[in-house]
């Protein structure tokens, strides 16, 4: 493996501690993890703590301080891509090297694991390998790619087309169908002047587009209200929410419109720096959105005097998460950026208060800066003139799962889910999950209910399970999402999720009991009522909906106990008995009991 | 039945059948039981203990309660808590290690195996060693696991131990018919 130049590496990121995520990437690249001596120097020439280092090296998924193979492949792990066949997929290639999952060859070559959705959900099953994509995996896919990992053929000499992402767009509307010139939002919003886009901000409706819907114009009227020497504003491309890929395609093919609206929150509120937080699942991003970026500096539409405008100089640099879906809470993915453990603050105060550097920061979502672009040109009236009373304009739907047409739709707020599902060609859907594992199940009686905020809201994920779905199933793989992203920080959730996933797990394999699913859904109580964030507040939510909506799906499988071991005690004996050599009665216990 | 027989009356005061048992635990809930003190003496007025380390009787009869200390650690920690549950209207996880496994369960991350050869066959200073296998002997689980894990508990009463102030007021609440709460600053763990 290559060998790492720490010093010239650090000085390249200016001795900053904030940098280090950055900085671990760049590690992680060139060694494939982060040896522990490592750690040390890190720690000792950036000036912080050798476990302030290891804590963040041990809170990211994309970052190991044990060996991993030259060939680190990860397979996306979201419900859809287990539709698609992942499994069977991901064992054909454990099966090809002899690998147990997560386990490293003893060559060092390869070592394969599951991670959490990749987003690419409309051409699944998904994996990684290092920095890479690689979607519509089939059987002939995955030996090609068994193939090149064998005869260690670098990364960069693959075949391209392995790494093609593809497009689906279904439907376009406001967005999607838009046409902007590069500034052009900008210099709507220097006619009309900062005070005033911000109250055309307002009076246009846009509510934030990464689920939670707060008024866009209030969060930028806030953050230009508070005083600072500087503000910022951050993009958060961390879209971590299974079963959603609109900004994915939003920074693929519409990211001018993006940075536009970041240009112009930044105009609007006085920020001099701007950042995208791009999640790590995103690789094939980032050299385009860099290269947009340098095109916009040599335009005059990112540095000084930014279009044209005496005194605005404004900046953006790009940060890559690295593999954690609760980087996408906005105080998190501060935390993030400040090259910490991603534990979310205490709220208030608010970012846009103290955010970045505990100064003002707007934080929007990639499509919400999309749509305040078009705010600032087109005007309040041709947004509030779509959608629903409270739920001003178009959303994007990453719809996936079963269905004949995945990819995104746009749709103006207030579009049934059965008229998602028709459009996108769904045939006897039983279930919708709206919004990811943290947003709203729907059965088939409720496919009448509208996408806004009144109704069912959506952060874009829109994943449909047909008949022959097994909804426990379903459920299980949302409860294991949850314990594996939980951040550990508060009890309710760290204990909650893991809790709730053995739980699941039982009942889905058949050994659980009716306990089990009385305590399932007094654990889901206990999370929402005691978690320190969202993320262990909306955890149990899919589980206490799938009882309601499916409770014979969870019936059915319980064994007819009240309560059951749950674990198997005679195996649990097996390792003793192999020591002592002993096989008679008493070494053994029976599963019934006396 | 006659309008007079269904009539709420005081209830019929008759002692109720405890059984206490000490698993995979340090007997520290049991010291702290007796930590009560002269209370005691009133605790007896209510209860009548059955199977118990206090009255060494082994084999447990039918009982209102049963109140276990300890996690599970071998086969026969499984035969006691599965006779406990036969026999006891009410069960109670008594202890940290009841409720989750507690000290003994840091040898979960070890296998049994390397430990018994290591206490028995390797070992510093072991010598012609074997790992003992009587079938008098019970066999240790792979892991210590909490109660709840193999038989439904009723009752959960933290601490390590529970202090004695906690135990006399779950156990006047569950003897007078209340639902037991262990409230704020009873729950200690020292």
């Amino acid at each position: 493996m290559t060998t790492l130049d720490l010093a010239a590496m650090l000085q390249r990121h200016g001795g900053d501690a904030t940098r280090l995520v950055q900085i671990l990437h760049e590690v992680t690249a060139a060694l494939g993890y982060v040896p522990p001596a490592t750690i040390t120097e890190l720690a000792a020439r950036l000036g912080v703590s050798r476990a302030h280092v290891e804590g963040v090296v041990g809170f990211y998924s994309f970052f190991s301080a044990e060996p991993q193979g030259r060939f680190r492949v990860r397979f996306s792990d979201n419900i859809t891509d287990q539709m698609a066949g992942s499994h069977a997929l991901c064992q054909r290639m454990l099966d090809a090297f002899r690998l147990e999952l997560g386990e490293v060859s003893r060559d060092g070559l390869v070592s394969i694991a599951r991670t959490s959705c990749t987003g690419l959900c409309d051409q699944g099953p998904a994996l990684l390998v290092n920095d890479r994509a690689i979607a519509r995996l089939t059987p002939q896919r995955i030996g090609a790619i068994c193939s090149l990992i064998r005869g260690e053929v670098p990364l960069a000499q693959w075949p391209e087309n392995l790494f093609a992402i593809h497009s689906h767009v279904e439907r376009r509307d406001r967005i999607l169908a838009a046409v902007m010139q590069p500034g052009e939002g900008l210099a709507a919003a220097v006619a009309r002047g900062a005070a005033a886009t911000i109250a055309e901000l307002e009076r246009s409706g846009l509510r934030g587009r990464g689920g939670a819907g707060y008024p866009t114009g209030a969060k930028w009227a806030a953050c230009a209200a508070t005083p600072g020497p500087e503000r910022y504003v951050v993009c958060n491309a961390d879209e971590g929410e299974p079963g959603t890929f609109k900004d994915r395609e939003l920074l693929a093919h519409h990211a001018e419109l993006v940075i536009e609206g970041m240009t112009v929150a930044a105009f609007a509120v006085g920020a001099q720096r701007g950042l995208i937080y791009l999640r790590a699942e995103y690789p094939f991003l980032v050299a385009p959105l860099l290269e947009l970026l340098e095109r916009r500096r040599a335009a005059g539409l990112l540095g000084r005097a930014v279009g044209g405008v005496a005194g605005f100089a404004f900046d953006i640099e790009l940060h890559v998460g690295a593999g954690a879906y609760v980087c996408g809470e906005e105080s998190a993915l501060i935390e993030s950026l400040e090259g910490k453990r991603g534990i979310p603050r205490n709220r208030p105060p608010y970012p846009v208060t103290h955010g970045y550097r505990q100064r003002p920061t707007v934080v929007n979502n990639v499509e919400t800066l999309a749509a305040a672009a078009l705010v600032a040109r087109d005007g309040a009236d041709a947004v509030r003139g779509q959608g629903t009373p409270k739920s001003a304009g178009t959303k994007l739907l990453s719809v996936a799962g079963d269905v004949a047409r995945p990819g995104i739709y746009e749709y103006p707020f207030g579009v049934t889910v059965r008229q998602v599902l028709d459009d996108a060609g769904a045939v006897g859907s039983q279930a919708v999950q709206v919004g990811g594992p943290s947003g709203t199940l729907l059965a088939a009686r409720e496919f009448g209910r509208r996408i806004a905020f009144e109704d069912v809201p959506s952060a874009g994920a829109f994943m449909v399970f047909d008949q022959g779905r097994d909804m426990v199933a379903v459920v299980e793989n949302f409860a294991r999402f949850f314990a594996h992203e939980s951040c550990g920080f508060c009890t309710p959730c760290r204990v909650g999720t893991t809790l709730a996933a053995q739980m699941m797990t039982r009942i889905a394999t058949g050994v659980g009991s009716r306990r089990d699913v009385k305590d399932l859904a007094r654990v889901a109580g206990v999370m929402k009522a005691a978690s320190h964030c969202g993320l262990g507040a909306t955890a149990g939510a899919p589980v206490v909906a799938a009882l309601e909506k499916f409770r014979p799906a969870f019936d059915q499988r319980l064994r007819s106990l009240d309560v059951v071991p749950t674990f198997d005690l005679d195996l649990a004996l097996a390792p003793a008995r192999e020591a002592t050599a002993r096989d008679d009665l008493a070494a053994h216990l029976d599963e019934e009991g006396p | 039945m006659s309008e007079r027989a269904r009539e709420p009356a005081t209830v019929p005061r008759r002692k109720l059948r405890v059984a206490t048992a000490s698993l995979a635990g340090c007997f520290g809930c049991h010291m702290s039981l007796l930590d009560i003190d002269e209370r005691l003496v009133d605790l007896l007025e209510l209860i009548e203990l059955d199977a118990s380390p206090l009255t060494d009787k082994k084999r447990c009869g039918p009982c209102d309660l049963g109140l276990i200390e300890g996690g599970l650690c071998n086969a026969e920690n499984v035969h006691t808590l599965r006779a406990m549950r036969a026999n006891c209207k009410i069960l109670v996880a008594v202890g940290a290690c009841a409720l989750n496994g507690g000290l003994p369960a840091q040898r979960n991350h070890i296998d049994v195996r390397d430990c018994l050869q290591t206490a028995y066959l390797s070992g510093p200073g072991v010598e012609r060693g074997f790992i003992p296998n009587d079938p008098e002997l019970p066999l240790p689980l792979a892991q210590v696991h909490p109660l709840h894990d193999v038989v439904k508990i009723d009752y959960f009463l933290a601490g390590c131990p529970p202090s004695a102030e906690a135990i006399w007021q779950f156990l006047t609440d569950l003897i007078a018919g209340r639902t037991p709460v262990t409230t704020h600053g009873l729950i200690r763990y020292d």
